[in-house]
């Protein structure tokens, strides 16, 4: 197979691409006009000469400086020589060499670089002999070693020959700062990036220079400065600058904006070298940001992923999942080839086996043809879809299967958020962006914790609170440390209480709602809402009513990356492509025409919970799934048991919970190995190349295959076929769906020992995208059960003590952590080690479970003690 | 001119019945060596591949650890390989190498009938033992550190890494009592398999 390279027009009137802003013009009076090197340039007021000079093409050295972060003038690397107007208008030239990464451009000031200046040059190869003095000859086995800033500018701006005569101070060989990052002291040039990232960035203040001269280090403070509790990393780490074990989603970025190799990763430890990499653009695969990132490989294994340089997106940064959760594509339980499974003589079932192509292909549509004839074929592709692949499922389903019985949700979902998706979030790509966000005056969060469930966007919030322009509010049951660290007002709900409070949110209201409604009146105010809101009843219809009454823009954020392309391909029951009703005639007919089909299904089809249930009751008689674990459906029990009774056709890249109960196994690619195109919360389109040579084939390649084995032609054997199709649809201008209007249920009756269920995923936990990564895994947070004092006194438990959280199903037990949040609500991780809260409890957000203090002499799970 | 050649020293060379040493300098097959107490010079740099202009030689680095110390310092090479289709035994690898680790041979016997035949592994072009080394892994000697080793300042093992050896490795036949160094040395399958077809060729050539 070919390495095929998306069309340069991917964006499709479908989901168009976001125009490209033009720099505006710069206004009169704002801006400076200098030279640098003898070259005049204008720049807006307050552009530092560094920027300007890099404007221009001149390469000036530096390590502390990053565009991203305040200046600190930390290196002294990037001196120059500046001459500048005195009070007498005279030119007149500054005593000593200036730092160009602190100094702002004034208007008729003249730099000369080391280019025209050897003052400038003389100062800059003093500066860099003055770092090498401690710095270790450790090129050869240092993983920076050859894209190294200081290598790289002691060659083009030091001298060859070291003066240095003495002993180098070193320090033993690298700290682990946490399991994942490895800290090399003696390499370290102080130039304080790592420490500003935390600080500014990610708000995780871990690290800092600490004792004075020749000693001077990066290293941890033990004081109690910050005094959070309870967000520990499952690993050994050391201490941040709270004393506490160092936690942080966003630590691999610092090892990438390190300008030596002080800080390394322990997952590309010693794994390669530079030169031998091939880079290829990608987009991560693990949420709906759609950050960029480069893909580095060797002979066709990826050796590490970095983040790329995305300014409208991500910026420079990714999460640590994004960075280095990437071994579960290349795992060992990949599937290579497909695989069909036999009967037994007495027709049971029987074990998997090899096959070739066409035989899955026949033994596929034999089972889905049975099965068509005697009730139906259900399909559930899962949430991790580029936009052509989503677009294959919904057209296989709807052509080849003729069902709308089609639903991408592999989570707790609701009808309400079916509306709700198809009247605000179908068909309007690009409507809240980024850049809408940052620029926002108040951003109001429901169900929706931006640290652990939208990294990225945690970070651009961050960073406008931080530049105190953004207000962030969020309506959730607890404060999280995430929280805390974007400065945001708590409008504090109990689980299943959220339409409520969001319906309290008017003008004139008491304290915090009155006090949020003014601040989403503003103009420019945004509502961010996750896909948690679908377990609320009544949750989406509120937040309607709000957006509607305060003039606040709305957009939906969903965890997954392939979620919001799902949406935009028709991956629902009730809608098709670009946004159009099933039940809207108009519609079916547009897309009939464009599918060459007599017509399509009118009746809207069942959603995933119904699909599950009609197939576990035989009312379907066979499953199609992409990548979906039965322990995220919201009944897994219910859905093992559908999976055993249907005849499955399971397309997975590796052997998973379905592939063991799926009759045919169709092999995939992972986004690595195929081209495609992620879709993100905005509802912009970000494609990516494939990275790998690889015959494994993308989703829209197989059904494509599948539907023709049924008499079907898809006609989306290829990627430009798949565009073309897309181009060809366009969106939809007709009517939308109406809006959801469902009463907000009544809040959970709690009877004396029982709790309501607050829950959501955290970043790194179980996660089988994460699998293979026990370095990352070391940096995830220990699973803990959250409770109000109140709560805890009633239990008679203490801070730390061991609370069981159980149900009919099952139990979790995790040390309690008491934090301020209301009573009879206990906070659990939904996936996390030890706390798998819908496999175990099979309850969810909003349950009532029973809460105890768990007897001293059992551990773990019912399950566990069981076995 | 025909006449005055006759009475010149005669120029051809009995090869392959009588080998002429080459010159000291002669570019032939590489090697990699070992410091005095049997740990390998190689680091994993890949600084050799990265000098090659044929692009001959794939390495893989790899960390050293307390139980599987091969090199001094932190790193290793895991995987190396050379090959010698590519190699142009132009020696620029031996210039990048920063250990010295990688050195040149005067063996030139490098031809076969198949291409896998001609990479060579790191276990075919890993030097002989010699007096005084043990076999890696074990671990550096006591308080000292790579540079130590760099310098020259490592002579040969010690008790303390024998002890180690022989409580890891209690078979091992570099330790004293054991098979001997010839044991130890047994050079690779690749190059076990030149030197048959070497030896093959030299006695057919005799005949």
């Amino acid at each position: 197979m070919t390495i095929t390279s998306p069309d340069p027009k991917t964006a499709t009137p479908l989901v168009p691409a976001a125009p490209v802003v033009p720099e505006a013009p710069l206004e009169e009076g704002q801006a400076v006009t200098f030279t640098i090197d003898g070259i005049e340039t204008s720049v807006p007021k307050g552009t530092l000469v560094i920027r300007a000079a890099e404007r221009l093409g001149i390469q000036i050295p530096r390590f502390c400086d990053h565009p991203l972060l305040a200046p600190a003038g930390a290196c002294r690397q990037c001196l120059v020589e500046v001459w500048a107007p005195g009070r007498d208008g005279n030119l007149a030239k500054m005593p000593k060499p200036q730092a160009s990464c602190t100094l702002e451009a004034t208007p008729g000031m003249q730099v000369k670089t080391q280019h025209t200046s050897a003052e400038a040059d003389k100062a800059q190869h003093g500066v860099i002999e003055l770092l090498l003095i401690n710095h270790p000859l450790d090129c050869p086995v240092c993983d920076k070693g050859g894209e190294c800033p200081l290598q790289n500018q002691a060659m083009s701006n030091g001298r060859a020959t070291s003066r240095f005569v003495d002993v180098k101070r070193t320090f033993p060989k690298p700290i682990s700062v946490s399991t994942q990052i490895l800290l090399d002291r003696e390499r370290c040039v102080l130039c304080q990036r790592c420490t500003r990232f935390s600080e500014e960035i990610a708000g995780d203040a871990w690290i800092d220079l600490q004792k004075r001269g020749a000693q001077q280090q990066i290293g941890t403070f033990d004081t109690d400065v910050l005094g959070f509790a309870g967000e520990t990393p499952v690993g050994a780490s050391t201490l941040d600058t709270s004393g506490k074990p160092f936690s942080s989603y966003f630590s691999g970025n610092t090892v990438q904006i390190c300008p030596v190799g002080a800080l390394t990763s322990a997952a590309y430890r010693f794994r390669s070298r530079p030169f031998d990499l091939v880079s290829t653009p990608g987009i991560a695969e693990h949420d709906s940001n759609g950050s960029a990132i480069r893909v580095d490989h060797r002979r066709g294994v990826v050796l590490r992923r970095l983040a790329g340089d995305d300014p409208v997106v991500n910026q420079e940064w990714v999460t640590d999942k994004d960075r280095f959760a990437f071994r579960w594509q290349s795992a060992p339980d990949r599937i290579t080839t497909p695989l069909v499974r036999t009967r037994n003589a007495d027709g049971t079932r029987g074990e998997l086996q090899p096959a070739s192509w066409v035989e899955a292909f026949d033994a596929a549509a034999a089972g889905l043809r049975e099965a068509m004839a005697s009730g139906g074929v259900g399909v559930l592709p899962g949430g991790r879809l580029t936009l052509e692949d989503a677009y294959a499922y919904g057209k296989f389903a709807r052509v080849a299967l003729g069902t709308n019985d089609v639903d991408g949700r592999a989570r707790p979902h609701s009808d309400e958020e079916a509306s709700f998706l198809a009247h605000r979030v179908a068909g309007r790509t690009l409507d809240v962006t980024f850049s809408d966000v940052t620029a926002a005056p108040a951003v109001l969060l429901v169900a929706l914790e931006a640290e652990e469930e939208a990294g990225v966007l945690f970070l651009r919030l961050r960073e406008q609170v931080v530049a105190r322009r953004t207000r962030v509010l969020s309506v959730a049951p607890l404060a999280t440390r995430g929280l805390e660290r974007l400065s945001g007002t708590l409008l504090a709900a109990a689980p299943g209480t959220e339409a409520e409070v969001l319906d309290g949110i008017v003008e004139g209201a008491s304290d915090l709602l009155g006090d949020a409604a003014g601040a989403l009146a503003a103009d420019g105010a945004v509502i961010l809402v996750g896909e948690r809101l679908a377990g609320v009843p009544g949750g989406f219809s509120a937040v309607l009513r709000l957006a509607e009454r305060t003039g606040a823009r709305l957009a939906w954020v969903p965890r997954r990356a392939g979620e919001r392309g799902a949406v935009e391909a028709g991956l629902l029951p009730s809608l098709l492509p670009g946004g159009r009703p099933v039940t809207d005639s108009g519609a079916r007919v547009d897309i009939a025409a464009v599918w060459g089909v007599e017509h399509v299904p009118a009746e809207a089809g069942r959603s995933t919970s119904q699909i599950v249930a009609a197939a576990r009751d035989g009312r379907l008689g066979a499953l199609v799934v992409g990548g979906v674990d039965p322990a995220d459906l919201p009944d897994p029990a219910l859905a093992r048991d559908a999976l055993e009774r249907a005849f499955v056709v399971s397309l997975e890249v590796r052997a998973s919970e379905v592939t063991e109960r799926a009759d045919v196994v169709l092999p995939v690619a992972p986004p690595v190995e195929k081209p495609g195109t992620f879709v993100t919360w905005e509802g912009r389109p970000r494609p990516f190349p494939q990275a790998l040579t690889s015959h494994a084939l993308p989703d829209h390649r197989v059904l494509h295959g599948l539907a023709d084995a049924l008499g079907a032609d898809l006609g989306l054997g290829s990627l430009a076929a798949v565009h073309a199709e897309l181009d060809q649809l366009g969106g939809w201008d007709g009517a939308r769906a109406a809006a959801p209007a469902v009463e907000a249920g009544d809040p959970p009756a709690v009877g004396a020992g029982e709790a309501v269920l607050a829950t959501w995923h955290q970043l790194l936990d179980d996660g089988r995208l994460q699998d293979g990564e026990p370095y990352l895994a070391g940096t995830a947070k220990v699973a803990t059960a959250r409770i109000s004092a109140g709560t805890a006194a009633g239990l008679g438990l203490v801070d730390g003590g061991r609370l069981a959280v159980s149900t009919d199903a099952g139990t979790i037990t995790l040390p309690a952590q008491v934090v301020d949040m209301p009573d009879h609500v206990v906070w659990l991780p939904t996936a996390s080690a030890g706390s798998h809260v819908r496999d175990t409890l099979h309850a969810d957000g909003g349950s009532v479970v029973r809460v105890a203090a768990a007897r001293e002499d059992v551990t773990g799970t019912d399950e566990e003690a069981r076995a | 001119m025909t006449l005055s050649n006759m009475f010149r020293p005669t120029v051809t060379e009995q090869y392959p019945s009588e080998k002429v040493p080459s010159k000291p300098r002669y570019h032939g097959r590489h090697q990699l060596n070992r410091y005095a107490d049997g740990l390998e010079k190689c680091i994993g740099c890949e600084l050799c591949a990265w000098a090659c202009p044929a692009d001959a030689i794939y390495v893989e680095g790899a960390e050293n650890t307390p139980e599987e110390q091969r090199s001094p310092g932190e790193r290793y090479g895991r995987v190396y390989q050379i090959n010698y289709l590519r190699c142009i035994f132009c020696g620029l690898c031996i210039e990048a190498c920063p250990t010295r680790a990688l050195t040149m041979t005067n063996d030139y016997e490098l031809a076969g009938p198949t291409r896998k035949g001609l990479i060579y592994e790191k276990q075919d072009l890993l030097a002989p033992l010699r007096e005084g080394m043990l076999a890696a892994p074990h671990p550096m000697v006591e308080g000292t550190t790579d540079t130590d080793y760099y310098q020259g300042k490592v002579t040969g093992s010690t008790e303390a890494q024998r002890a180690w050896v022989a409580e890891h490795r209690p078979d091992d036949p570099t330790l004293p009592g054991g098979a001997g160094l010839e044991a130890a040395s047994e050079p690779g399958e690749t190059a076990q398999e030149m030197a048959r077809i070497v030896a093959g060729a030299t006695k057919q050539g005799r005949r």
